[in-house]
């Protein structure tokens, strides 16, 4: 079985960011970077599925030059190549078709993704894939079960609901975190990485895009919340006199 | 505008009065179909291509989610989801789980598409018509859905949560924030990331994959924020964020917040709390 797996490179959880002097993004200079989370768990399940019904697994990314490392780290962890479309774009219909173009030369029986970036946070890449590809889908995964020709998966509902959904093969499924334990790339497989293919292709060209970020900004505060820092001891002291005689809750 | 509004039975008035909102010319209609994404897809294909809106609006549910990207690719169109606000044609989105917000802008003819998140909007009446798709195939076979178990914590009932999120670092942690519970009398609960870890049961997970909960007080510890666990809890009458990042959006609804470090300030408030304890 023949398994691909889209990810997107994100800033490191946790990295303190800044607005770019445009306003219309972050300032990427100076920012590690790492594989998004839910397409970490899409890989790890693509490697699992291979594990059990053997094929191949061909990590694919958009990005600039730095997403080549996480092509490596996904290469480390066990995927056999890797295809880089090299562009910086935060179109997304643009990152799909790109997406959509080098996979429909590989025919993959089955495309894996997380279920939405922590970066843009739009959850469609995966979808659009679907449509650009003609494939059938199913969004925030938690199980997937290969049968002869079709899939059978757990799709995740809103409170604490679930449901079985079948579909054939070749189809797309967006992967919700959680599904699986993370594997660590071994040192044998960051040795081996670096052998393995890592292909850099272009990305295709769309029409204009139908909405573009204007300007980002810090939220502005709905509610004023009263703020203790200092020393732990003094604070939660403050915060406990609050909660007594302010909000009356303890 | 012409505005379409696409009304499934989860948000519903929050997609009414959101679609009034951006136009003048509404029509709302819900799919008299069971759902699955080939066949909402191809209903909502149809309603668009006799109404000609400007703008079709969706409640961003996992419904909307796993099939309107679709839908709008198939116009060409990005899906705008997960709207907080708007000043058609300018749609307000929150990036970077919850960090920044973003002003995106829509460029060129409709029609355009954009979901908008649970809670941003006041629900209103308004009429809605059944639509009823022509017959069409689908791929996907659903089946019906269901729950893993019958709840054995029953978060909703708590007077008090105290709730954990990835800033406790490993699952050898998870005491610390026990003993706060302890000492308030409070249901201990968590963000996602720490139930899908295992570090506690899935039952006691607060979001919009879990529980959603509005005791008098949710003490959130090294919890962030991010818009799906904020949904389960921002009902709370009370919101005390614990956290060592002063721009987490957890302090964004928070009524106190101490910005430090969890496993010097959680202990500390243990003591503080025992301290004011009248003594048997």
């Amino acid at each position: 079985m023949k398994i691909a797996v889209a990810i997107k490179q994100v800033p490191l959880r946790d990295s303190p960011l800044r607005i770019n002097t445009a306003g219309t993004w972050i300032e990427e200079d100076n920012l590690s970077f790492e594989i998004n989370e839910p397409d970490a768990y899409a890989l790890e399940e693509a490697l699992q599925l291979r594990e059990k019904h053997g094929g191949e697994v061909i990590v694919i990314s958009a990005g600039p030059a730095r997403v080549a490392q996480s092509l490596r780290e996904g290469l480390a962890k066990g995927a056999d190549r890797a295809i880089h479309i090299d562009v910086a774009t935060l179109d997304i219909l643009r990152v799909a078709n790109s997406l959509a173009a080098a996979l429909k030369a590989e025919a993959p029986d089955l495309i894996l993704t997380g279920l939405q970036s922590d970066d843009l946070g739009y959850g469609q890449t995966g979808v659009i894939l679907a449509e650009l590809m003609g494939l059938p889908h199913s969004t925030i995964i938690m199980q997937v079960e290969v049968q002869p020709g079709r899939l059978r998966v757990k799709r995740e509902l809103e409170d604490g609901w679930f449901q079985h959904i079948d579909m054939p093969l070749p189809a797309v499924l967006t992967i919700q975190s959680g599904l699986n334990k993370l594997r660590y790339a071994t040192l044998m497989g960051i040795k081996k990485a670096k052998t393995k293919e890592l292909k850099v292709v272009t990305a295709a060209e769309v029409a204009q895009a139908s909405a573009v970020i204007e300007k980002i900004y810090a939220p502005e505060k709905n509610k004023q919340g009263q703020i203790f820092d200092g020393d732990a001891k003094s604070a939660a002291a403050k915060l406990v006199e609050k909660l007594r005689f302010e909000a009356r809750v303890l | 505008m012409s505005v379409l509004a696409i009304v499934e039975q989860r948000m519903a008035g929050e997609v009414l009065a959101a679609a009034h909102e951006f136009g003048t010319d509404v029509k709302a209609h819900s799919i008299d179909h069971a759902y699955t994404a080939d066949v909402y897809t191809a209903a909502v294909e149809q309603l668009v291509r006799n109404l000609h809106p400007e703008l079709v609006v969706f409640g961003h549910t996992y419904q909307t989610r796993d099939y309107a990207p679709k839908l709008a690719a198939r116009f060409g169109r990005v899906l705008i989801g997960d709207v907080i606000a708007a000043k058609s044609p300018v749609f307000v989105r929150q990036i970077f789980q919850g960090k920044f917000n973003a002003d995106v802008r829509l460029v060129g003819e409709g029609p355009h598409f954009v979901s908008i998140q649970a809670g941003a909007w006041r629900p209103s009446e308004a009429p809605v018509e059944v639509f009823t798709p022509n017959p069409t195939t689908s791929r996907q076979v659903a089946e019906a859905p269901f729950r893993e178990s019958a709840r054995a914590v029953d978060l909703t009932a708590a007077d008090i949560i105290v709730s954990v999120g990835r800033g406790i670092k490993e699952k050898e942690n998870i005491p610390v924030v026990e003993a706060l519970a302890q000492a308030l009398g409070a249901e201990l609960a968590a963000s996602r990331p720490i139930c899908d870890a295992g570090w506690l049961p899935m039952e006691r997970q607060v979001g919009s994959s879990g529980q959603t909960v509005a005791p008098k007080v949710y003490i959130a510890v090294g919890i962030s924020g991010a818009i799906q666990h904020l949904v389960g809890m921002k009902g709370a009458k009370t919101i005390v964020a614990i956290n060592k990042d002063r721009d987490a959006p957890i302090f964004e609804v928070a009524d106190y917040g101490i910005v430090g470090d969890l496993f010097e300030v959680v202990p500390a408030l243990v003591e503080e709390i025992k301290k004011g304890k009248p003594r048997p």
